[in-house]
């Protein structure tokens, strides 16, 4: 793939390197307005790196967009980052569009204003952090979709847990979760009505955060 | 009218004097208090400290029904964004950012943003000083 990343700080830096490793192995465009940066860069990026403005159409398209298949704006500013979605989104091929979100509270601005994809460091490290404050709990996150909106967790069953010898169709599951998978010993069971729970099964469940805590009590 | 300036530089700053002198309810936003400096000493409206990206620092204004929104920082990129927030999250009669990057303006414009490039009036004006010989 083609990606174009504009803003060359330690985000758009080490986001550059790790595409173009063996492992990714994509083309990428790095562009940063500041020369200093460009200059200090330029050794290890050669023609990967160029000097502009990247919330400009003309840096946009000197860049390549019009082949992009993703531009990702990770700038320290984010009216800079949804001003380069924004006109990489109309001007261009309708390329995939990232933005970092600097300030967490703009991330439902940037999705309502049409960007594809928004991150926002202060929230994963956030979640990540709260993850590993429950980690001593006994409902453990294994995955994490929709930027920390959905969760697969494993909850490790024990002989006080409410939902041992109960069959799944007498329970009343909160909403926005579902059993996905019971591991009893060696076995995967596909649960369904008639699966009763046993001490020691493990369960997976697929949880929506806002149903996490009602999941949790059920357990 | 009630009209909100976000951005007292030398334009905006102007342009509220003329309003408020016009009797109309002016509130003038700006994140450096010098700013304000530039209106006039007659000038009889709201002054606010803050960042106009920031909701907290126009929420209070724009709760108020408000006829117009001028977004004329010194920063396309900001204009663009405040232009964008405040039609979607408080619907006032007009919204008008100011866009020095002519492109940049046409192509909001497509997108339904309402705005001035102060740009092409100084090409236009230009011109038509040299058609006139």
């Amino acid at each position: 793939m083609y990606i174009i990343i504009v803003g060359a700080g330690k985000v758009g830096y080490h986001l550059a390197k790790l595409l173009m490793t063996q492992g990714y192995g994509h083309e990428v465009m790095l562009i940063e307005k500041d020369r200093a940066k460009v200059d200090l860069l330029s050794m290890e990026f050669h023609d990967a790196i160029m000097e502009a403005d990247g919330s400009t159409v003309e840096a946009l398209k000197e860049a390549g967009a019009n082949r992009a298949d993703v531009v990702v704006a990770t700038t320290g500013n984010d009216e800079d980052n949804l001003v380069i979605c924004q006109i990489a989104k109309v001007m261009f091929l309708r390329p995939r569009t990232i933005a970092r979100v600097n300030n967490p509270r703009n991330e439902e601005l940037f999705t309502g204003l049409g960007v594809d994809a928004s991150v926002s460091g202060t929230k994963l490290i956030n979640a990540i952090i709260h993850e590993q404050v429950r980690a001593g709990d006994m409902m453990i996150p294994l995955l994490t979709l929709k930027a920390g909106d959905i969760e697969i967790v494993e909850v490790q069953l024990t002989r006080s847990s409410h939902i041992v010898k109960k069959k799944i169709k007498d329970l009343t599951l909160p909403p926005g979760s579902i059993f996905i998978a019971v591991i009893r010993g060696e076995e995967v069971i596909i649960p369904y009505g008639e699966t009763e729970f046993q001490p020691e099964d493990k369960v997976l469940a697929l949880v929506k955060r806002t149903s996490e805590e009602a999941l949790r009590k059920m357990l | 009218m009630r009209v909100m300036i976000i951005g007292c530089g030398r334009v905006g700053a102007v342009l509220a004097n003329r309003l408020d002198e016009g009797g109309h309810e002016v509130i003038v936003l700006d994140r450096n208090q010098q700013a304000f400096r530039r209106l006039s000493e007659k000038f009889s409206g709201e002054r606010i400290v803050g960042n106009g990206l920031v909701e907290e620092f126009v929420r209070p204004t724009l709760e108020k029904k408000t006829d117009m929104l001028f977004a004329m920082t010194d920063k396309d990129n900001i204009n663009l964004m405040i232009a964008q927030r405040v039609k979607l999250n408080f619907q006032p009669g007009k919204v008008i950012a100011v866009v020095h990057d002519s492109i940049l303006a046409g192509i909001y414009k497509e997108l339904g943003v309402q705005t001035v490039c102060p740009t092409d009036l100084v090409i236009k004006d230009l011109l038509q000083t040299i058609q006139e010989g």
